[in-house]
């Protein structure tokens, strides 16, 4: 009996703060800041170290990646004698999958982390009490730019990962490895579609990018106010939000390739 | 100056992701932004569609002149009606001329192949090409190969 109830506290409880993180970004998306200058401002700081400090991580990752899936890709291939068709398998494999989900898990490891802990720490540091002290709301102000950043850089990291990945297996497949470059881009472009696999990678991609930074921000300005309560909250900010991403994949996934 | 260089950042990063999504566009998936081809339909009746799939190529002499729109079937004769779009350059197509669903290599994908006929009489918009070769399935292929070596025993 103790334990049902246990489990229906929990429950509630769980309901109860997805909830209040429905409630929070509701907020913060719909009371951006009035001034559009000021807005701007602070939406480019945040583009800048969230999507530019990214960068890096991601366009190395992507390379090796593409270099990585080309290799393995050539030798099972070249068993059937087919080993043209590492240029398709690389093009499918990083536009639906590997783009999107790779560097949404790098995105929540390198931004989503930094976010937590920067919201955090303004908030141990009584900074977001202080902010609705001189009468300006939190949530427009720290919360907002940085929800908006976020959206917006992840879709586009995912596009600059596939592209790297698909330079990165080229170079290694058709420099080193010998595939001929011709077949290379022909059997890529005749299975590629761009309604079914740029766009739906592109989709997949703006999903995660709302369910990491939601998740991120929402950590940070939830968190216990203590030193250890934002490193429990930067640790739960990576690992719901990779689970976030690995769960969403499937479903988009299914909602959008499962028909064949 | 500090914002300045920032700005400098974050557009040349926007920039570069634009870039990157045009050349996924362009080089990855050969999207092309002309207009869309003027093309007309024409229907064929098979037997048997065999893994004929929607935007599979229709060709004359392995040169690409359509595709697939749409593979249903027709309820009254119980067979595969496949409709096509060629487009519309390729208009001396003659009525008599037969279509077949080929393979592209040994496990390649399934298209349509046209042999041209002799009439004078060209196909237009809705015509209806009636010669048509069933897609090779291996099963069927088999158990005739089969039959045969059984019966020559005899």
């Amino acid at each position: 009996m103790k334990m049902v109830a246990l489990l229906g506290g929990a429950l509630l409880d769980w309901i109860e703060s997805v909830g209040r993180a429905g409630i929070f970004l509701a907020q913060s998306i719909f009371r951006l800041p009035v001034r559009f200058k000021e807005s701007i401002n602070l939406l480019i700081k945040q583009l800048y170290s969230v999507g530019v400090l990214s960068l890096v991580i991601v366009v190395v990752s992507g390379a090796f990646i593409g270099m990585v899936l080309a290799l393995q890709g050539y030798s099972i291939l070249a068993k059937f004698g087919s080993e043209e068709a590492v240029g398709q398998l690389l093009a499918l494999a990083l536009l639906r999958e590997l783009g999107p989900v790779v560097t949404a898990l790098l995105f929540a490891g390198r931004a989503g982390s930094s976010l937590t802990a920067e919201i955090g720490l303004m908030k141990a540091t009584e900074q977001l009490s202080s902010f609705e002290m001189m009468g300006v709301d939190p949530l427009r102000r720290v919360i907002a730019p940085r929800f908006i950043a976020g959206v917006i850089c992840l879709p586009l990291l995912s596009l600059i990962f596939s592209t790297t990945g698909i330079i990165g297996g080229l170079v290694v497949s058709v420099n080193w490895l010998g595939v001929h470059d011709g077949a290379f881009w022909s059997l890529m472009q005749q299975s590629v579609y761009f309604d079914t696999d740029i766009v739906n990678g592109f989709i997949k991609a703006v999903c995660f990018s709302i369910a990491v930074t939601w998740i991120a921000v929402y950590q940070g300005y939830e968190c216990v106010p203590t030193s250890e309560g934002i490193g429990k909250a930067t640790t739960r900010t990576v690992v719901l939000g990779s689970l976030a991403i690995l769960a969403l994949d499937f479903v988009l996934t299914a909602a959008m390739f499962g028909d064949f | 100056m500090r914002s300045k260089r920032t700005e400098l950042f974050v557009g040349s990063f926007i920039l570069l992701g634009i870039l990157a999504f045009v050349y996924l566009a362009v080089q990855v998936s050969g999207l092309a932004f002309t207009d869309k081809k003027d093309t007309y339909q024409i229907v064929a009746r098979f037997d048997d569609i065999g893994g004929l799939s929607n935007r599979a190529k229709v060709t004359i002499a392995g040169v690409t002149i359509g595709s697939v729109e749409s593979i249903t079937l027709d309820k009254e004769l119980y067979m595969g009606l496949v409709t096509m779009n060629i487009d519309s350059d390729v208009n001396n197509i003659p009525t008599d001329s037969s279509i077949a669903i080929l393979t592209s290599g040994l496990l390649g994908e399934k298209y349509l192949g046209l042999s041209i006929g002799a009439d004078d009489e060209m196909l237009t918009d809705g015509g209806e090409i009636f010669d048509t070769q069933s897609a090779l399935v291996l099963e069927t292929l088999i158990s005739q190969f089969l039959f045969k070596a059984g019966d020559s025993e005899k």
